[in-house]
């Protein structure tokens, strides 16, 4: 009896869980590397807050892009050298789910813990207490769209010899409008602004993302296994 | 059941498959030998789905197996020149998810194939301490559980001591008594007791 298609996800995703708890050093390099970009701007750029203030955005959302480029190498790479993504591909099961499965964990070992750890970073940054929240929650919001995209780069780049490089460049172009709208979120929480419009515009690319990117990462991954 | 049709692949610049054909019905076993890149593990790619051939087809029951591909699938049990197993789990931990995801498993399940397979012993621990032949008792204890109607073996009995090379032969042969079928790449020689065996020699000109 084949087994229903959300159960499968939950077992994929059990299975990521339980082997990042093994081994733990892989998912804090995205986020040692985000803190340490975003610690460091403030000792080189000025220790004027109000200027520090101005260039927080760019340099969270900077940081976590390319802290979120870092981690997605390792979103499928593992699976994919000792086999067992291509069992995933050959279990008659939907691999849209596994992968969505996949992406989410992904999101939530890499991404969220990021967003989380970002008022650390902002305090240094001169960003108001106030706007803590809004920060939080747009680099949440935004790192699991980048997870989404990136999720299809990781899948076609997995038969290439050196895909770290091309997967930057993969990625970075579908990444740009999130990285717009979600600078342009934390710039207005900065300056105490409604936040609604560039987070219902990260909204809108999520759920493009968490519609389409898996369908795509499928199809990406299989062709990635030849 | 299996029948495999005038296969043509090329790897890069190399024409690997040069019109492979042949067919199998339930209770056969096909044994691909060659020299060492003479497309053994491509034509079990190939037929597994996982390499697109440039001509030819694979059907299963009649049809294209590309067109039903999930339910060819889910009656194909794949076994690659590397056991597929995490190394940060356990024997059990990687069956319980391997299999899990193709069909519903008990824990008694997974415990009675591991000691058919002789991996009962060393199954609870992480699968990066044992050795390769260890790995390649855990991952065939996956096969038996995978309940596949079609297996695919590359190589099954690499890394294994005598005593395994005969467990291999042991498990074809019950794969065959339960009207399945095997197609196995093979460098040393098989000898069955029981089924029909069918020779392949990939490479000969």
């Amino acid at each position: 009896m084949k087994a229903p298609a959300l159960e499968v996800a939950r077992l994929v995703a059990a299975r990521d869980l339980r082997l990042a708890f093994r081994k733990p050093s892989q998912l804090l390099q995205p986020l040692m590397f985000f803190m340490i970009v975003a610690t460091l701007f403030p000792l080189t750029l000025t220790p004027e807050m109000s200027r520090l203030r101005d260039a927080a955005p760019g340099v969270l959302w900077v940081g976590a892009l390319l802290s979120s480029l870092l981690a997605l190498e390792f979103l499928f790479r593992d699976d994919a050298q000792d086999g067992t993504l291509e069992q995933f591909a050959l279990s008659g099961q939907s691999l849209t789910w596994m992968l969505f499965a996949k992406t989410c964990v992904h999101w939530l070992l890499t991404g969220l813990p990021l967003a989380l750890s970002a008022p650390i970073a902002a305090v240094g940054l001169g960003v108001p207490a106030g706007a803590m929240w809004s920060v939080v929650a747009s680099l949440a919001l935004g790192g699991f769209a980048l997870s989404l995209i990136g999720a299809i780069s990781a899948g076609l780049t997995l038969g290439a010899r050196r895909g770290g490089v091309l997967l930057s460049l993969l990625t970075l172009p579908l990444a740009v409008p999130i990285l717009i709208y979600g600078a342009d979120a934390t710039h207005r929480a900065i300056v105490g602004m409604e936040i609604a419009p560039p987070m219902y515009l990260l909204g809108a690319i999520t759920v493009l993302g968490v519609t389409l990117a898996p369908l795509a990462a499928a199809a990406a991954v299989r062709i990635g296994l030849e | 059941m299996l029948s495999v049709a005038g296969l043509h692949l090329w790897r890069g610049e190399r024409h690997v498959l040069r019109g492979v054909s042949f067919s199998a019905v339930p209770g056969e076993c096909v044994l691909l030998t060659g020299k060492n890149g003479a497309g053994k593990t491509t034509l079990l790619r190939a037929i597994a789905g996982l390499l697109d051939p440039e001509e030819g087809q694979v059907q299963w029951r009649g049809a294209s197996a590309r067109s039903t591909r999930d339910e060819f699938h889910s009656e194909l049990a794949y076994l690659g020149h590397e056991p597929p197993l995490k190394g940060d789990l356990t024997g059990r931990e990687n069956l319980r998810f391997s299999i899990g995801i193709r069909r519903a498993v008990s824990a008694a399940d997974i415990d009675a194939a591991l000691t058919r397979t002789g991996a009962r012993e060393f199954a609870d621990r992480a699968v990066r301490t044992l050795s390769a032949g260890q790995r390649r008792r855990v991952a065939l204890a996956g096969v038996l559980l995978s309940g596949a109607l079609l297996w695919l073996l590359d190589e099954p009995t690499t890394n294994l001591d005598a005593d395994g090379q005969q467990l291999v032969a042991t498990l074809i042969e019950e794969q065959l008594g339960r009207a399945g079928i095997v197609v196995a790449a093979v460098h040393h020689p098989l000898t069955l007791a029981g089924g029909k065996l069918t020779q392949l020699e990939l490479g000969a000109r």
